[in-house]
């Protein structure tokens, strides 16, 4: 990654159904990944059931994209940060939520977790380190 | 838009991408390609065949950048590089496979 290379955190804050924000940001997440920027994604408020595991659609004739947050590794989104306390005040940990890997290049190939549950401290903490923040 | 094989009528989008992923088989490919004046050799099978999997996985069809790295992967470096594979697809190995393969165009950079 260039010296040149911008912060850029994607915000989440909506349930993946019911409106078409997390689909939408998802997609613009994996088009931007192709601009060598050093990518990450936050999970706040409703936002965190975005990644819940076992979504099913079908009775909502709506299409299930939560498989492909598991291509994020694919395009070098690596950093997917989840507020702690979003997730317990809906009843939710770590265990509720997909199991997201990459291959670490630096490190062998090794396959490493991707969600990092955070603080809301510490989630201000790294917006303060980032160049551009857009919401969805 | 639609085309039509042995009496079935096949809906595209303007683009010529199939409409329907449900209705793609091989003959839909091999139909596609000869339109382009290309015939599909076991080496664009292999390509056609790993995006359908890789659908099927992530439902997305991939940057032309993550098949390159994931055809890598799984198909040995020699296949992995943009060159193998625009020689393959000069249209845009990830565009025309796509096509070939029944999926949505990808999204972003192809």
């Amino acid at each position: 990654m260039s010296d040149a290379a911008k912060k850029f955190m994607y915000v989440n804050r909506r349930a993946p159904y019911g409106t078409v924000y997390a689909l939408e940001g998802l997609e613009v997440v994996l088009i931007g990944a192709a601009f060598d920027q050093d990518v990450c994604m936050a999970f706040i408020d409703d936002g965190v059931f975005q990644l819940k595991k076992g979504q099913d659609t079908k009775d909502s004739n709506m299409k299930n994209f939560s498989p492909t947050y598991r291509a994020l590794g694919d395009y070098e989104v690596t950093k997917l940060y989840v507020d702690k306390e979003s997730l317990e005040q809906r009843g939710l940990g770590e265990d509720d939520l997909m199991d997201l890997t990459y291959e670490d290049e630096d490190d062998d190939y090794n396959e490493k977790p991707s969600i990092r549950i955070v603080s809301r401290d510490e989630l201000a903490d790294l917006m303060e380190q980032q160049d551009v923040i857009l919401n969805y | 838009m639609a085309f039509e094989i042995a009496g079935k009528t096949y809906e595209t989008d303007e683009e010529g991408y199939l409409a329907n992923l449900a209705d793609w088989n091989p003959e839909v490919a091999d139909f596609m390609a000869k339109e382009d004046d290309c015939d599909l050799t076991e080496n664009h099978w292999e390509v056609i065949n790993f995006l359908r999997e890789y659908y099927e996985e992530y439902q997305i069809a991939p940057a032309v950048r993550v098949l390159t790295k994931a055809i890598g992967k799984r198909l040995g470096k020699e296949k992995g590089n943009s060159k193998y594979l625009y020689e393959l697809f000069p249209y845009g190995p990830a565009k025309q496979a796509c096509k070939y393969a029944g999926l949505p165009k990808p999204t972003g950079c192809v």
